[in-house]
């Protein structure tokens, strides 16, 4: 076990180092950071509410993430493949899942840090009101397991191509659907034809039902397993296609 | 060290090794030959446990490499054709990076990349990152990766690749004093290397062996092998053709030229070895032939090589002659 922990650890590092090698998480960083203030403060407008929360800032993640996360994380399988660098690293005594999800958790931790560097935001609203700070973590734990959901699609559409353009369309298709799973407009068309168990059904896979709650400050173990179950199932599949492409 | 048995890798509808068996063990460098496409790479990337074989069982150091790949994979190094790296990397950090999955830390990570950049000559550039160097230090810098962690097997393929001759002998020479402890397999198309490095080859021929044994044994195949080469500076080629005829361990002779007078005698199948060039040798003493080269020849790789698989390209034998 300790070896699998420092497998993850060396490729994370490594996978991590090759983000900050390249502009591509400066680039993601910036964009992130300009997008949000933006949507947050001249979009959504923050301060003509005159309300003490972040509701007007989390509101734009599932937006914001629908396109930049597949952008961070096309790469991840893509250029391993492309590069030729994937037959080296899997040749190494490490096994797949280790090499899959060390890649994960360095994307991820690009993400973290662009979520992080939102922290102005919240030195803001504490200092012009009394917000609810549990709320305001409630709803980073929520964008940041969002984040992870959605990077998770990106490693699954990844692994299927050696194209980065065609791994990063897929993703937001794939991750499109999941937020447009339960806006009203997708249900109500679903609701004229398909029986109502199975408008709930797809209803219940909508990430926007699952944030949502989060970001009010209810974080139910439903609806953060949810997110987990997205991100475990997708690095699972990821596993299966890597396992695929080399069985030819 | 090494142990393949009955190798197989279908992809889809078509067979790209067929039943491939070998073995190499240590202190062995096996070299491996044939066209392109005849199942070298693929051969390799299934001992490597890259690929899943579609049948047959890989072993390496005494580990199956289909139900126990991690310990076996830890005594292999490998040097993907191509020579791949993560491009964004220095030299030195891609080093370290592959020393850390090989399982050396702190002190022992340090030294096994000092040793590396030092046998692969790159400390010119170890601060660099890959993406900016020259295709030789690319590719030296993925075979410093391969033998970062000291390997009981190194798998090569295609080492010299892209190199150019002074490099090509430097990698050249290291094979061969590293294949004096070593398992070594290594695929190359240039055959004047494998006479140079290995104690061993194999070629391959559309996802099958068809020759095995050391360079010499291979060079034997060839049809020239055992054959005496008589060099003359005068001399009428009828006269002294009739008199090579007459020896009775001379199968046929043929006038390779005229001028100079150049004449190859083909033994009897009983008659090879030292014998028969003396033989030849005591008849043109005899008649006072003015001989100014007498040899025997070994054989030539290349044509063994091309006898073997010849059918491959579509061409009969007297067009590639």
């Amino acid at each position: 076990m300790s070896d699998s922990i420092r497998n993850i650890r060396t490729i994370a590092k490594r996978e991590f180092g090759g983000y900050f090698a390249s502009p591509v998480a400066f680039v993601f960083i910036v964009i992130f950071l300009l997008l949000a203030a933006f949507f947050t403060f001249m979009i959504a407008g923050f301060f003509e509410r005159g309300e003490a929360n972040l509701q007007t800032f989390f509101t734009w993640h599932p937006w914001l993430y629908l396109f930049l996360v597949p952008a961070v994380g096309m790469r991840l399988w893509s250029d391993e493949r492309r590069l030729g660098t994937i037959e080296l690293l899997l040749t190494m005594p490490v096994t797949a899942w280790q090499a899959i999800v060390g890649k994960f958790l360095a994307a991820w931790a690009v993400l973290a840090l662009a979520l992080a560097l939102t922290f102005p935001v919240v030195i803001t609203v504490n200092y012009l009101g009394h917000p609810d700070n549990g709320v305001i973590l409630g709803g980073y734990i929520g964008s940041l397991l969002m984040a992870g959901a959605y990077l998770s699609i990106s490693s699954m559409t990844s692994a299927l191509t050696r194209n980065q353009v065609v791994s990063f369309i897929l993703a937001v298709v794939l991750a499109l659907f999941l937020i447009l799973a339960g806006y009203p407009p997708v249900t109500g068309l679903l609701v004229q034809w398909a029986s109502p168990w199975f408008v709930d059904g797809v209803a219940a896979v909508s990430m926007m039902t699952h944030f949502e709650s989060i970001q009010k400050g209810v974080l139910d173990s439903r609806d953060v397993l949810y997110f987990l179950s997205i991100i475990v199932f997708s690095l699972f599949t990821t596993g299966v296609i890597v396992r695929a492409h080399r069985a030819g | 060290m090494i142990k393949v048995r009955n190798l197989k890798k279908n992809f889809g509808p078509k067979v790209a090794v067929n039943g491939v068996s070998f073995t190499v063990a240590k202190g062995e460098v096996l070299g491996f030959l044939g066209p392109n496409g005849a199942g070298k790479s693929t051969t390799m990337r299934m001992i490597t446990g890259f690929i899943p074989p579609t049948d047959g069982e890989i072993s390496v150091g005494g580990f199956d490499m289909l139900n126990d790949p991690i310990p076996a994979k830890r005594l292999i190094g490998y040097l993907p054709e191509n020579a791949p790296s993560y491009g964004d990397m220095t030299v030195q950090g891609f080093l370290s990076f592959a020393a850390e999955l090989r399982g050396l830390a702190g002190d022992a990570r340090r030294q096994a990349v000092e040793r590396a950049i030092e046998m692969c000559f790159l400390e010119a550039v170890r601060h660099q990152s890959i993406e900016t160097l020259s295709k030789g230090f690319r590719h030296r810098t993925c075979f410093a990766q391969s033998i970062i962690h000291d390997p009981e097997v190194l798998i090569l393929d295609e080492p010299t690749d892209g190199l150019d001759p002074n490099q090509k002998h430097e990698v050249r020479t290291l094979i061969r004093r590293m294949g004096e402890k070593k398992a070594i397999i290594f695929s190359t198309h240039i055959l004047e290397e494998v006479e140079a490095v290995c104690s061993r080859a194999i070629i391959i021929d559309r996802g099958a062996i068809v020759a095995n044994g050391t360079p010499a044994e291979l060079k034997a195949r060839s049809e020239n092998a055992g054959a005496v080469v008589l060099r003359l500076a005068s001399g009428a080629a009828a006269g002294v053709k009739s008199k090579i005829d007459g020896i009775s361990a001379v199968e046929r002779s043929v006038v390779v030229s005229e001028s100079p007078l150049v004449v190859r005698a083909f033994p009897r199948k009983s008659g090879r070895g030292p014998e028969f060039a003396r033989a030849v040798g005591e008849v043109a003493l005899r008649e006072r032939w003015a001989v100014e080269e007498l040899h025997t020849e070994e054989g030539r790789l290349d044509e063994v090589f091309r006898d073997i698989t010849l059918p491959d390209t579509g061409a009969t034998k007297e067009e590639a002659q």
